[in-house]
């Protein structure tokens, strides 16, 4: 892991935590020995608009933002912002997908479409390699608190990395509040040990590099 | 230790361990959490201003009495506290003195994308661009040694991708910084143009010395690898610059003001071919071609938005720096539903938007959360300038006979930020005005503020309270209303009368941010078998409210749904429904 930079996109909903979420990432980055650098943006675009944060792990990172096309996991807590920023991704590149689906209201009081699942689906697998869906609010839910969302999301990622479970563990309840931490540790169990479902994406995996 | 910080986190670090006492600032976006991270050490003063005049004048003022202090404020907000700032340059300091401008290339967050570095050239100081988080808290103290070596105020600029990244930063201690005895000598601290006259020299020669200091800085630093390509940069560009040129050599500038016109001459000498990259105006370019040197910039790199890795490589593959690389290319995924900001859920600006679009006036509105009032299906918004503009556009609609009404709408920070000259001139000048202040008690745009409105001090010591009802009478207003943002009724009333009267009118519209203080009610819902999906609730823009999979028999239509885990409860869906097919008391979905 020490000689190559892993990139991480975040997307999100204004509201949806993203911000939170990246911050996890980035210090399990650092906690771990690596350098890190992580990129967000505040102020007007929060208000429900799209979120994303970009987190990349490394030797040596210079910038906070990563390329195009060069991203190696996708951390997307809504079904359309995975599409949003798929040009983001790296071939057979891996996506986190949450099955949540917030419309825009530019869906509501406009004539815009919010794509259906399979055309998610079907967009994402055109050049990711794997997929790991699942629903992670109800999962959430079912755990106590959809607020755990973003646990059960990191949870999953971490599954896909080389990464000791406990240094996130112990980032996550660093970072949330106190009365929130064995939720989100059970939430991010229960991402980690795998309630999703793998998509694994055949047209990008005969191109992958 | 190493701890990842925000360039905003390590700035405020910086100030703390450089020694800084003195701190303000008006908040805005990228620089708004500057101020918050300097007010958790308890050994620093910090206020948050009025406006970024205010914050400079304030921190000039703690630099002459012979503290260190800073004034930080996005790039627009040294429109603002520009005047200050020339004045300084001719004054000079004392104890040392940083400006932070946090610029905002791409406008993520604002209404231009200026380049502030213009004004580290016009006012004639000297100005550092750290380009990660390190820097940024080094730089601190860099640009106080500076500003106490040269008797000067210097400039800090940071960008959206500097202050908004984080990165590991090294923790120093606090250095102990002894105050400066302050010495009353008019000729230095009054700048009348007797004794400004005579500081102009002063400015002329400190730059002369500057020039020199910059060529041997070690915050600009030549990274010798391959000399096929040389690049001049600095700030986030500099990073981007190392993501895709690894090979090339690079001059990297901390101080982007004054350049060093040597040590660049000498780097170009070396390298066979020589590009800057740099965001937004060709500022280094053109001194280095002014220097006779031969290089290219903005014939590569785009002028306009920000730069970011991918514009870079693409622009250099265009001007076959590099070679082309297929794998870039990314999938064709078509138009996608955009998903712009919108006002929140149970937000009182919506209110007052639904009722001006209902009265077909003009809109003179203003910066901060009811720009989010402007897209579609609210759409009830005519012009937006800047900081407090609303009021003098639209005193100056009325002069050329508008035909129509117009009405301007303000917040409460905003209003004493830049409004209440406005309001001066409007009464003083007995010009017809209808003032919409919307108070929601925050300053909200950048994150929940407090402001003179809300008595809410950074220190979290309990402020004064500013009546905005009582200031407008005390100024002369005759007709000043308050109403409240949910109660559509007596807010269209009140306006309409206002409206009418020809006079300057200011009504204050009261309602809480639903960050502030939250709805106590329960969630409302769709009476589904009452509903026709007229549409009407879908025009409010409400977050909460979405198409439903129920079709209405008779016009085929999609019923409304509200999502009971995200409304709030404010009500205006079920003031707006036609036919009562809207009621409170869903149960709350606990989120």
């Amino acid at each position: 892991m020490k000689n190559s930079t892993i990139n991480f996109l975040l997307a999100g909903v204004g509201g949806q935590g993203t911000l939170l979420a990246s911050d996890i990432v980035a210090e399990v980055g650092l906690s771990v020995g690596l350098d890190v650098k992580k990129s967000e943006v505040h102020g007007m675009a929060q208000r429900g608009g799209a979120v994303t944060s970009h987190v990349r792990w490394g030797e040596s990172v210079a910038s906070p933002l990563c390329e195009k096309g060069t991203v190696d996991y996708i951390i997307a807590q809504e079904m359309l912002e995975a599409l949003r920023w798929l040009d983001y991704l790296r071939p057979a590149g891996t996506v986190i997908l949450s099955t949540q689906q917030l419309p825009p209201t530019s869906t509501v009081f406009g004539s815009d479409v919010y794509p259906d699942k399979a055309q998610v689906l079907s967009a994402v697998g055109q050049i990711a390699g794997k997929i790991l869906l699942l629903d992670a609010l109800e999962i959430a839910g079912h755990l106590g608190n959809r607020r755990m969302a973003n646990s059960v999301l990191l949870g999953a990622l971490s599954s896909q990395l080389d990464v000791d479970p406990h240094a996130w563990l112990s980032v996550i309840e660093d970072k949330v509040p106190p009365k929130h931490k064995e939720n989100n540790r059970k939430a991010f169990v229960a991402g980690r040990e795998g309630k999703w479902e793998i998509l694994h994406a055949p047209n990008a995996l005969n191109k992958s590099t | 230790m190493k701890v990842l910080m925000s360039g905003n986190e390590a700035i405020a670090r910086g100030a703390w361990e450089a020694g800084v006492m003195v701190a303000m600032a008006y908040p805005g976006t990228p620089s708004t959490e500057i101020l918050q991270n300097v007010a958790l050490y308890e050994e620093i003063y910090a206020e948050w201003s009025a406006n970024e005049k205010v914050a400079l004048d304030t921190a000039i003022g703690a630099a002459y009495a012979g503290q260190r202090a800073m004034a930080a404020m996005k790039h627009v907000g040294l429109n603002v506290a520009s005047e200050s700032l020339f004045y300084a340059s001719y004054t000079g300091v004392n104890a040392g003195l940083v400006v932070v401008t946090a610029d905002d290339p791409g406008l993520h967050s604002s209404q231009n994308e200026q380049d502030n570095r213009h004004y580290a050239r016009f006012a004639k100081v000297p100005m550092l661009e750290p380009a990660d988080s390190q820097e940024a808290k080094d730089y601190v103290r860099r640009a106080l040694e500076l500003s106490e070596t040269f008797d000067t105020p210097v400039l800090l600029r940071s960008t959206t991708r500097t202050a908004h990244a984080k990165s590991a930063v090294v923790l120093g201690d606090r250095q102990a910084v002894g105050k400066r005895p302050y010495v009353k000598n008019p000729p230095k601290y009054v700048m009348i143009p007797g004794y400004a006259r005579l500081r102009h020299p002063v400015v002329e020669d400190r730059m002369l010395r500057l020039r020199h200091w910059a060529e041997q800085t070690d915050l600009n630093r030549v990274e010798w690898r391959d000399r096929s390509l040389g690049v001049i940069t600095s700030g986030i560009s500099y990073q981007y610059a190392r993501e895709i040129f690894p090979t090339a050599s690079i001059l990297k500038l901390g101080m982007v003001w004054p350049l060093p016109d040597e040590k660049m001459r000498e780097f170009s000498q070396q390298v066979e071919r020589l590009i800057v990259i740099e965001e937004l105006d060709p500022f280094i370019e053109e001194s280095v071609r002014q220097l006779g040197i031969q290089v290219e910039g903005k014939s590569i790199f785009p002028l306009v938005d920000e730069l970011l890795p991918e514009k870079v490589r693409e622009a250099a593959v265009k001007a076959e720096l590099l070679p082309g690389n297929g794998s870039h290319a990314a999938p064709a995924v078509g138009a996608l539903p955009r998903r712009p900001p919108v006002l929140c859920a149970g937000c009182g600006h919506r209110d007052v938007f639904w009722v001006l679009r209902k009265l077909k006036v003009a809109v003179n509105s203003d910066i901060g959360c009811y720009a989010l009032g402007v897209l579609p299906p609210l759409d009830s918004t005519d012009t937006i300038g800047c900081m407090g503009a609303s009021i003098g556009v639209a005193l100056g609609m009325r002069h050329a006979g508008l035909d129509k009404a117009n009405v301007a709408v303000i917040g409460d920070s905003t209003f004493f930020h830049a409004g209440l000259p406005a309001l001066a001139t409007a009464i003083y000048n007995r010009t017809p005005l209808v003032l919409l202040v919307v108070d929601n008690r925050t300053t909200g745009m950048t994150g929940h503020q407090g402001n003179p409105a809300s008595g809410e001090t950074l220190s979290g010591v309990e402020g004064a309270r500013i009546d905005i009802a009582g200031v407008s009478r005390a100024m002369g207003v005759q007709r000043v209303s308050e109403v409240e943002a949910r109660d559509l009724a007596a807010l269209e009333a009140t306006l309409r009368e206002a409206l009418k009267s020809g006079e300057t009118c200011v009504v204050v519209v009261n309602t809480v941010c639903v960050f502030v203080a939250s709805y106590a009610r329960q969630a409302y819902r769709i009476v589904t078998e009452d509903c026709n999906g007229c549409t009407l609730c879908f025009r409010i823009g409400c977050p909460s409210i979405f198409k439903s999979e129920v079709l209405d028999a008779r016009s085929g239509r999609q019923k409304a749904w509200i999502d009971p885990a995200s409304c709030v409860g404010c009500g205006l869906c079920y003031d707006v429904c036609a036919r009562q097919a809207i009621e409170p008391g869903a149960e709350k979905v606990l989120a």
